[in-house]
C-alpha cells in the first residue's frame, strides 16, 4: 500500500501527473463541427431521428400487441397485424447487420481520409509514432509521425503477457473445477471466478495502476532491474487475470463436450485421472481450446481501460516487459479525448487504428467461432 | 448451461433406475423373501474371478442384491436380462469402473485370482490393466489407429522400444482381426473407421495390454448384423486366451458365444447355468419367461 | 519380469504425477481466488474511509458591515464569505501572523466552505450578528491527515502537507474543532476539482439515465430479434448471415462501438456530445448481441411439444409464440437481458469516445443533459494526482461493485424462482 502525500505521489508517478494530457475537461463546446465526409445534420434532425427511433422500437410493439388484443375476433385484421409483427421482428434482427455496417462505415471513411494524408505502408510499417502535431504550421515536425508498428508491438507484448497468465491458470482451474473438485469447492469456486469476470475493466485498470504497478516496480526494482512505473508487465498481468475466467469458462464448455465414453475407454485401460485428461481429453478438446484462446486473444487486443490506466503513452518499440509500451486502444483513446479539430491527421489516425483493431479482432473471432463450432459439431 | 460435469454414465444409470418402474410385475414373490437363492451353479472349478454377496447402491437405491457369481478361466460367461436389471452395473463392478460415480457404493467380496479387488493392496490402475473392458458404443480415442492401440502399452510402460511397441500393436490388431483392413493406414484417425471396425479397434486396444479378463458391455448393440457376426467370431477366438464376461441383450448372441449364462432380474441374479441348459431347460419361471419372450 | 510387475514398478511415479497435476489445478484456482480477494480487500481498505469526511468547526460572527451595512437577500448573496472564514480562522489562531503561515492556515478549510456558509446564511439571515459554530468542509489534505493517510516520516520537502499545517491541525484537534462526520457531499454532489467537494451523484445519475436508455432500446429489440431468429426464421443465407453477424458483434471490442457512436450519432446525426442519451444508445448496440444470444437460448429451452400443442388447437404461429412460448421463456430472457445490462453498467471505453469524460459539475436532470457515468468517473478520479482522490475512487468502485452485485443477486433470485425443468 502506498502511504505518502500527494507530492510524493506525483514524484513516484510523474507520468501519471504530468505527461498524460489533461482529460478533456470543459470540452463540451468543442468538436461540434461534423465530419467533413458526412452531411452536417442539425440538432433538430438528430432529435427527430431519435424520436423516430424510440417510436419504432418501443411504441410499435406496444401498439401491435394492443391491436392484436382488440382484434381478436376479426381474423382478417389479425392476419394483417401478424404480418406487421413479423416485419417488425425482421427489422429488429436486421439491426445487427446495420450495426456491423455502421461500424465498418464509421471507421472506414475516416480511415480513407487518413490514408490520403499518410500512405498505408507508412502507417502499417512505420517504426515511429508521435502523433503530436505542432500548433504552428512552420514548426519543426509539424507533420507528426504515424508509424503504427510500435503500437502493434506494444499491443502484442501486453497480449502475450496476458495470455501467459490467463491460459495456464484458466485452463488448469477449468480442469480442476470440472474434473477434480468436489461439489463443495465447485459451488464456491465457480461463482468466485464468475465474479472475477463481472468486475468492470475500469476497476482492474485502477488496481493495475495503483497497486500492481507500484508493487512490481518496488519489488523488482530492488532486484536491480529498472522497472517503469507503467510497465507492460503490470498491465499484462492484470489483463491476464481479467481474461482468466473467460478462458476458464470457455475451456470448461469445451472439456465437458468431450464425451464420457472416451474417458471411460481410457479408465478401462488403467489410465489414471490425470493421464486421461492429459492424453485423451485435452488432445480431443484441443481445437476447441485453441478457439477459446483465440477469442481470449481478441478480447485482450481490444481491451481498453486496463491499458489506458496502467500502460504508458510513449510508443516504445521494445520487447522488455519492464518498460513502458503503448497499445492501439490507448492511442485511440488519447487521440480522441483531446481538444483538437476533427480534420487533423491526428484525429483521423484514431479511426485508422480503429479499423486495424476491428479487422484484427474480426479475423480472430471468425476463425475462433468457426473452429469452436466445428469442434462442437464433431461430438453432437 | 449447468456447466458442472455430470458424468454421462451417471445420467444413464439414473434413467435406468427409473425404468425399474416399467418392469413387468414380479412373477415370483420368493424374489423378495430374505432367503432367496440363485438357481444353478454359481461356482466353477477353475475360477479366475469370484464374486460373493455383492450389493450395489446408487445413493439410496439398491441396484444389485446379493449376487454371487464366478467367472471361469477361458470361459465366455454371458449375462442376460431385461434392461435395467443390473447386469451392466455388475459388470462395471468387476474392474471398478463404478469408482468414477460418486454416489455408487459397493458391498461384498470380489476377487481376482484370490485377491480382493476392493482391498487395500489392489491398485485400481493395475486392476484395470488386468481386467480390460469393451464398451457398448465403440469409443476409439480421437487419435490415429496406431496410437489407439499403443495408448495402453505406453501408459503402463510395457515395452522398451518403438519396434517392440510396433510388434505388440500389430499382434493386437491381428488378433482382433483388423490388421488386414488397417495395416496400410495406421496413421489415420481411429474415428474414421466403420462402426464394426471401431469396435474391433477397441477390442485390439484392450488386448494389447494382455488382460486376464475382458469385460464386454453389449459390444454389438450399436453394430449391424455383419459386424456383429465378426465380433462374435472374434470373441470365440479370444476365449482361447482370455476369460470373457459379456453382457448382451440378445439371447441369440448369448447362445452363440457363451459357455455359461447368468440371468439377472431387477437387480437379482436369478439363475446361472451352462448356456445349453438355460436355453433349453430353464429352472426358474422368470428365466423361462424372458427367454421365451414374454417380456424383455 | 511379468507384466504385473512392470506395471507395478511404474505405478508410484504415475501417482506422483497425478498428485502434482491435481495440485497444479488447485493452485490455479486458488491463484484466481486470491487475486480476487486481494483486489476486493485493497479496494475496500482504500475506499471505506471515504464514508467519512473531516469537518472543521469555526466560530463565525457575521456582522452587518460584512453585508454592506444592510442585510438583504442581495447582499446576503454577494457577500465575501471567504473573508468571514479567514477572519474566524485568524481569531482562532491569533499567534499566526506571518503571511506564509496565514496562507497555510486559510488552506486548511476547503474552498467550497464559503458556498456552504452562504447557503446557510441565505436560508437563515437571523444568524447575522450572532456567533455560531459552523462546521465546514476541511481541505482534502487535512482530511487525509486525519485519516492517517499522510506519511509524516517523509521529509517535509517531499510532502505536500507541510509541518506547519500538521501543527495547526493538531491544535484544531486539541480545540475540538475537528470532527469526522458522515460524508454526505460524496453522495449528494457532482464532480469537483477539489476532492473534498467531489461527489458521485452526478455520475450515478448519468449512469442511471444511460442505462435506462439502454434498457428501453435493447430489451424490445433484442427480444424481438431473438424471437424472429429462433421461432420464425428459416435457415437460409440471410438468417445465417445475421447469425454470424450477431456472434461477431458480441466479440467486437467495446471501444469500436464508441467509434461508431462518435462517427454516426454525434457527427452524422449531430447529437450533442457527453449526453447520457447517446451513451445509452451506444451501450444498447453493444449489449444487443448478448441479449439476443441469451434470449435465443431461453427460447430454445422451451420444449417443442408446447408449440405443437398450441399449433394443434389452431393457434397461428404468431399466437403460439406470443401466448405460449414467450411467457415460458420470459424469465430466461430477462436473466440474459439483465446480464447484458450489468455488462453495460460497468463499461467505460465507448463512453470515453462519445465525450462522457467531460468535467461536469452539474448533476444531469435528464438524458439530454451533459453528464458522465460511474465507471467513467472512476477513470477520471483515478487519473487525478491528489491522494484524496484515491480514496474517493476506491469508494466509487465499492459503490459500483455493490450495485453490480445487487443486479447479479437479482439474476440469481430470478433464476431460482423461475427455474423450470422440462
Amino acid at each position: 500500500m502506498i502511504e505518502c502525500s500527494s507530492a510524493l505521489h506525483s514524484i513516484l508517478y510523474p507520468n501519471r501527473a504530468f505527461t498524460k494530457p489533461p482529460i478533456a475537461k470543459f470540452s463540451l463546446s468543442v468538436r461540434s463541427q461534423p465530419l467533413a465526409g458526412f452531411p452536417g445534420w442539425s440538432l433538430t434532425t438528430g432529435m427527430a431521428f431519435l424520436g423516430a427511433l424510440f417510436g419504432c422500437f418501443i411504441a410499435v410493439p406496444i401498439m401491435l400487441f394492443a391491436a392484436l388484443g382488440i382484434s381478436r375476433r376479426n381474423r382478417v385484421v389479425t392476419r394483417h397485424i401478424e404480418r406487421f409483427i413479423r416485419w417488425f421482428l425482421i427489422a429488429c434482427s436486421c439491426l445487427a447487420i446495420l450495426t456491423t455496417i455502421g461500424i465498418v462505415m464509421s471507421v472506414l471513411f475516416e480511415s480513407i481520409r487518413f490514408f490520403r494524408i499518410i500512405p498505408i505502408p507508412d502507417f502499417l510499417f512505420g517504426l515511429e509514432w508521435s502523433p503530436q502535431t505542432a500548433i504552428r504550421e512552420d514548426q519543426v515536425g509539424s507533420s507528426g509521425a504515424f508509424g503504427a508498428v510500435p503500437l502493434f508491438a506494444g499491443t502484442f507484448l501486453i497480449t502475450v503477457i496476458a495470455m501467459v497468465v490467463a491460459v495456464p491458470l484458466g485452463l488448469m482451474s477449468a480442469i480442476y473445477l470440472s474434473e477434480y473438485a468436489g461439489r463443495r469447492i465447485r459451488t464456491i469456486g465457480k461463482p468466485l471466478l464468475e465474479i472475477l469476470a463481472g468486475i468492470p475493466t475500469v476497476v482492474y485498470g485502477f488496481f493495475a495502476a495503483l497497486t500492481v504497478a507500484p508493487f512490481i516496480r518496488n519489488n523488482l526494482g530492488f532486484l536491480g532491474m529498472d522497472v517503469s512505473s507503467e510497465s507492460a508487465l503490470a498491465a499484462g498481468l492484470v489483463m491476464g487475470i481479467m481474461i482468466l475466467p473467460f478462458v476458464s469458462s470457455l475451456s470448461d464448455d469445451v472439456i465437458n463436450a468431450v464425451p464420457q465414453s472416451i474417458r471411460d475407454g481410457s479408465y478401462g485401460l488403467g489410465a489414471t485421472h490425470s493421464e486421461t485428461i492429459r492424453r485423451i481429453v485435452l488432445p480431443a478438446a484441443l481445437p476447441g481450446i485453441v478457439g477459446s484462446i483465440l477469442l481470449a486473444v481478441s478480447r485482450a487486443i481490444g481491451e481498453t481501460m486496463i491499458v489506458v490506466m496502467a500502460a504508458g503513452l510513449a510508443a516504445n518499440l521494445t520487447a522488455n516487459p519492464f518498460e513502458s509500451v503503448t497499445t492501439v486502444t490507448v492511442q485511440i483513446v488519447t487521440l480522441l479525448i483531446g481538444d483538437q479539430e476533427f480534420d487533423s491527421p491526428k484525429t483521423l489516425a484514431a479511426f485508422a487504428l480503429g479499423l486495424v483493431l476491428f479487422i484484427m479482432t474480426l479475423v480472430l473471432n471468425v476463425i475462433a467461432l468457426r473452429v469452436v463450432r466445428k469442434y462442437k459439431e464433431q461430438y453432437e | 448451461m449447468q456447466g458442472l460435469i455430470k458424468s454421462k454414465t451417471q445420467t444413464n444409470y439414473f434413467t435406468m433406475l427409473e425404468n425399474d418402474n416399467n418392469m413387468p410385475p414380479t412373477l415370483d414373490d420368493s424374489l423378495n423373501s430374505p432367503d432367496f437363492r440363485t438357481l444353478g451353479e454359481v461356482t466353477v472349478p477353475r475360477p479366475i474371478m469370484k464374486t460373493k454377496n455383492v450389493n450395489v447402491f446408487y445413493g439410496e437405491k439398491q441396484a444389485i442384491y446379493n449376487a454371487s457369481l464366478d467367472i471361469g478361466k477361458n470361459e465366455v460367461l454371458a449375462m442376460i436380462g431385461p434392461s435395467g436389471c443390473g447386469k451392466s452395473t455388475f459388470l462395471r463392478c468387476l474392474n471398478r469402473m463404478n469408482d468414477t460415480i460418486d454416489i455408487c457404493r459397493i458391498e461384498g467380496e470380489i476377487t481376482l485370482e484370490g485377491e480382493d479387488i476392493y482391498g487395500r493392496n489392489m491398485d485400481v490402475v493395475l486392476l484395470r490393466a488386468r481386467v480390460g473392458m469393451v464398451f457398448q458404443k465403440p469409443n476409439p480415442f480421437p487419435k490415429s489407429i496406431y496410437d489407439n492401440v499403443a495408448y495402453g502399452i505406453n501408459l503402463h510402460g510395457l515395452t522398451n522400444s518403438k519396434s517392440e511397441t510396433d510388434d505388440v500393436v500389430e499382434d493386437a490388431l491381428k488378433r482382433a482381426g483388423l490388421w488386414a483392413e488397417v495395416s496400410d493406414r495406421l496413421n489415420q484417425p481411429g474415428t474414421g473407421l466403420s462402426g464394426g471396425q471401431q469396435q474391433r479397434l477397441c477390442i485390439a486396444r484392450a488386448i494389447a495390454i494382455s488382460p486376464e479378463v475382458i469385460l464386454m458391455d453389449e459390444p454389438c448393440s450399436a453394430l449391424d448384423p455383419i459386424a456383429t457376426a465378426k465380433i462374435e467370431e472374434l470373441i470365440d477366438e479370444l476365449s482361447q486366451m482370455y476369460s470373457i464376461c459379456i453382457v448382451t441383450h440378445s439371447m441369440q448372441q448369448a447362445a452363440r458365444v457363451s459357455q455359461r449364462t447368468a440371468y439377472f432380474h431387477l437387480g437379482k441374479l436369478i439363475e446361472v447355468g451352462s448356456t445349453d441348459l438355460i436355453f433349453t431347460n430353464p429352472g426358474h419361471r422368470l428365466t423361462e419367461g424372458y427367454i421365451t419372450g414374454r417380456f424383455g | 519380469m511379468s507384466q504385473v510387475e512392470i506395471i507395478q514398478r511404474g505405478i508410484r511415479r504415475r501417482y506422483v504425477v497425478e498428485g502434482m497435476f491435481r495440485a497444479c489445478g488447485l493452485s490455479a484456482l486458488i491463484c484466481g481466488v486470491v487475486f480476487l480477494a486481494f483486489l476486493l480487500i485493497t479496494t475496500f481498505v482504500k475506499g471505506y474511509t471515504a464514508l467519512q469526511q473531516t469537518y472543521i468547526g469555526l466560530d463565525i460572527t457575521p456582522m452587518e458591515e460584512d453585508f454592506d451595512g444592510a442585510v438583504t437577500e442581495e447582499t446576503l448573496r454577494r457577500a465575501d464569505y471567504g473573508a468571514l472564514i479567514k477572519r474566524s480562522l485568524r481569531e482562532a489562531f491569533p499567534d499566526v501572523t506571518r503571511r506564509k503561515e496565514k496562507k497555510t492556515l486559510y488552506r486548511l478549510v476547503s474552498s467550497g466552505a464559503q458556498h456552504e456558509l452562504r447557503q446557510k446564511l441565505v436560508q437563515n439571515p437571523g444568524l447575522v450578528g450572532q456567533t455560531t459554530t459552523f462546521w465546514v468542509l476541511a481541505d482534502d489534505e487535512v482530511d487525509m491527515y486525519m485519516k492517517g493517510n499522510v506519511n509524516v516520516s517523509i521529509p517535509e520537502k517531499k510532502r505536500r502537507f507541510k509541518d506547519h499545517a500538521i501543527e495547526l491541525t493538531k491544535r484544531l484537534v486539541q480545540q475540538d474543532r475537528i470532527q469526522l462526520r458522515f460524508n454526505t457531499p460524496f453522495f449528494s454532489r457532482g464532480d469537483s476539482r477539489e476532492p473534498e467537494q467531489a461527489g458521485i451523484k452526478g455520475a450515478a445519475m448519468g449512469s442511471l439515465f444511460a442505462i435506462l436508455v439502454t434498457m428501453l432500446l435493447s430489451f424490445p429489440v433484442g427480444i424481438a430479434a431473438a424471437i424472429y431468429l429462433q421461432e420464425f426464421a428459416k435457415t437460409n443465407r440471410f438468417t445465417d448471415f445475421i447469425e454470424v453477424n450477431i456472434n461477431n458483434l458480441a466479440a467486437v471490442p467495446s471501444i469500436i462501438f464508441g467509434l461508431l457512436g462518435l462517427a454516426i450519432f454525434i457527427n452524422l446525426f449531430g447529437l450533442p456530445r457527453s449526453i447520457p442519451l447517446v451513451g445509452g444508445m451506444v451501450l444498447a448496440l453493444m449489449t444487443l448481441p448478448t441479449i439476443i444470444i441469451s434470449s435465443r437460448a431461453a427460447l430454445a429451452a422451451v420444449p417443442p411439444s408446447i408449440r405443437e400443442a398450441a399449433l394443434g388447437i389452431g393457434a397461428s404461429p404468431v399466437q403460439t409464440v406470443l401466448h405460449h412460448v414467450l411467457p415460458l421463456a420470459m424469465p430466461g430472457m430477462m436473466t440474459g437481458a439483465i446480464i447484458g445490462l450489468a455488462q453495460a453498467m460497468g463499461e467505460t471505453a465507448p463512453l470515453l469516445m462519445i465525450g462522457m469524460v467531460a468535467f461536469i459539475v452539474d448533476i444531469p436532470g435528464s438524458p439530454l443533459d451533459p453528464g458522465t457515468a460511474l465507471p467513467v468517473q472512476i477513470y477520471l478520479w483515478a487519473d487525478s494526482p491528489e491522494r484524496a482522490f484515491v480514496e474517493r475512487t476506491s469508494a466509487a468502485i465499492i459503490i459500483l461493485l455493490l450495485f453490480l452485485s445487487l443486479v447479479n443477486g437479482l439474476i440469481v433470485v430470478l433464476r431460482k424462482k423461475f427455474e423450470k425443468r422440462w
